[in-house]
């Protein structure tokens, strides 16, 4: 293992072999992925929905942490990839009744897995594994803590490319709560990877990590100045116990200062898009009238996701 | 070894597609190559007719052993697969696997009535039983011999041999 590289994403030559975060992935490695999702997006709408790439693979959804869509995209993206999928909510199983998350790793390996897609609570936990694991096997972060979501990042990449062409002349403002978002941190690593000039993030000064302009994003605390001539908004979830850990005082005063509504959209760019993780708060990061209006790309997003996960999970079985 | 005229050989091409052309033929061109000859075989054909694209990378056999091709276009099928007299256009015939692989895509598709398949040169060395009806040229070649279909910025079509390393 003398060889062994200092990115522990990347196998002996160079390639992607896990992919955990996109933090340290060059430009060309990012595109690379979202050309290849391009050839995809049409798999998804032909009679027969599925490519035979990965017949016979073995891929197992690790989620210690309960999530619905991520899952449920992974899971189509291997299922039109032709893998067999088999998902594991881990936190009703095995940890109730004792069992360390390597044991499961390894017991699941000796069932001839060829890939993980892992959610954990606690930032790098997909590290952790992709670490421990055989070198055939690959191993996808699907949302470790507040450390980083890449394939989540990557879609909002392919998104904003799908209607925004190219990324050299862009403002995109993300907006709401940076601080506990690995949404966030994927989608700055990636936006500023691929030369987006101006990324703002609006927040209050509670939900801001301490020293984030260091990412190379500008601060503003105020969604007039913020949303001003941008091209892209991405709105965050703002999740309930934050409202309950003292970082703000309501969720009607939250709205009124940080939700976005058809008014404050106004001062962004004419034909700026607005894009949402999921599952969104309505009401509180965003108003319906926004959610459900011809700006929104909220549900392209989703669509989109699918074939972003066809594509790292194809580029990674091939490496 | 003085290679063919890839323009001269287009015309026979055409010329030898003209009896499998019916009123439910579609053209499909498999990249790169391929796209090139359907783009120029098509006003010399049937201008009506329509045409699509396949790029194979996802079909193909040696991915177990190649990973995924680096450069993957999206595969266009615009017209509806089911019932049509497919022709289907490679630039070079060799072991045959890359148009095993055309034909599982286009099965996902839909069933098309016929598929023939129609090559600018055939080169020998099959490894499936695979046949093309319409063929440009028949050339031996030995198996460290490449050859390769290019096109210039005015979109002439040369061909070229190369020994592989």
């Amino acid at each position: 293992m003398a060889f062994m590289s200092n990115n522990p994403q990347l196998n002996q030559d160079g390639e992607l072999q896990h992919l955990l975060t996109i933090e340290g992935l060059n430009a060309g490695m990012l595109r690379h992925i979202l050309d290849t999702a391009e050839s995809f997006v049409g798999v998804s709408e032909r009679d027969v929905k599925k490519v035979p790439l990965l017949r016979g693979k073995a891929i197992f959804n690790l989620f210690f942490e309960p999530s619905t869509r991520t899952r449920t995209t992974f899971e189509i993206a291997a299922k039109r990839l032709s893998a067999d999928v088999f998902n594991l909510n881990i936190s009703a199983s095995s940890q109730s009744k004792g069992e360390t998350v390597l044991d499961t790793v390894d017991n699941l390996a000796a069932m001839q897995a060829d890939m993980f897609i892992v959610r954990h609570a606690q930032s790098g936990a997909a590290h952790f594994i992709a670490r421990h694991v055989a070198p055939h096997i690959h191993v996808i972060n699907a949302g470790d803590g507040r450390h980083a979501h890449p394939t989540q990042g990557l879609l909002d990449m392919f998104t904003i490319r799908h209607y925004k062409k190219e990324f050299h002349n862009l403002r995109v403002a993300i907006v709401g709560d940076v601080l506990h978002s690995r949404v966030a941190r994927s989608q700055i690593h990636a936006l500023t990877t691929l030369g987006v000039p101006e990324v703002r993030v609006i927040a209050p000064k509670t939900l801001l990590p301490a020293q984030v302009e260091r990412m190379g994003v500008q601060v503003y605390h105020d969604m007039k100045q913020g949303l001003k001539d941008v091209d892209v908004v991405i709105m965050l979830r703002l999740q309930n116990e934050r409202m309950r850990g003292a970082l703000l005082p309501s969720a009607q005063e939250y709205f009124k200062s940080y939700g976005l509504t058809q008014d404050k959209l106004a001062l962004a760019k004419p034909d700026a898009i607005v894009m949402h993780p999921g599952p969104m708060n309505r009401g509180v990061e965003i108003d319906s009238d926004v959610a459900d209006g011809k700006q929104s790309v909220i549900l392209p997003q989703v669509t989109f996701g699918i074939a972003v996960r066809m594509a790292v999970m194809s580029i990674l079985a091939g490496n | 070894m003085s290679l063919p005229d890839a323009e001269v050989l287009l015309q026979h091409m055409a010329q030898q597609l003209q009896p499998f052309i019916t009123e439910r033929s579609a053209l499909v061109g498999m990249h790169t190559g391929g796209v090139w000859l359907a783009e120029k075989l098509h006003p010399l054909l049937d201008q009506g007719m329509p045409m699509g694209t396949l790029d194979v990378s996802f079909y193909r056999d040696d991915f177990g052993q190649a990973g995924l091709h680096p450069n993957i276009e999206p595969s266009s099928i615009p017209f509806d697969v089911e019932g049509r007299n497919i022709i289907l256009l490679d630039d070079v015939l060799y072991t045959g696997r890359s148009v095993r692989a055309a034909m599982n895509e286009l099965f996902d598709y839909g069933r098309p009535a016929s598929i023939i398949l129609a090559v600018l040169v055939d080169r020998g060395g099959r490894e499936l039983p695979i046949a093309a009806q319409v063929v440009g040229v028949t050339l031996d070649l030995e198996a460290q011999q490449n050859i390769q279909l290019n096109r210039d910025e005015q979109g002439a079509l040369t061909l070229s041999l190369h020994e592989k390393n």
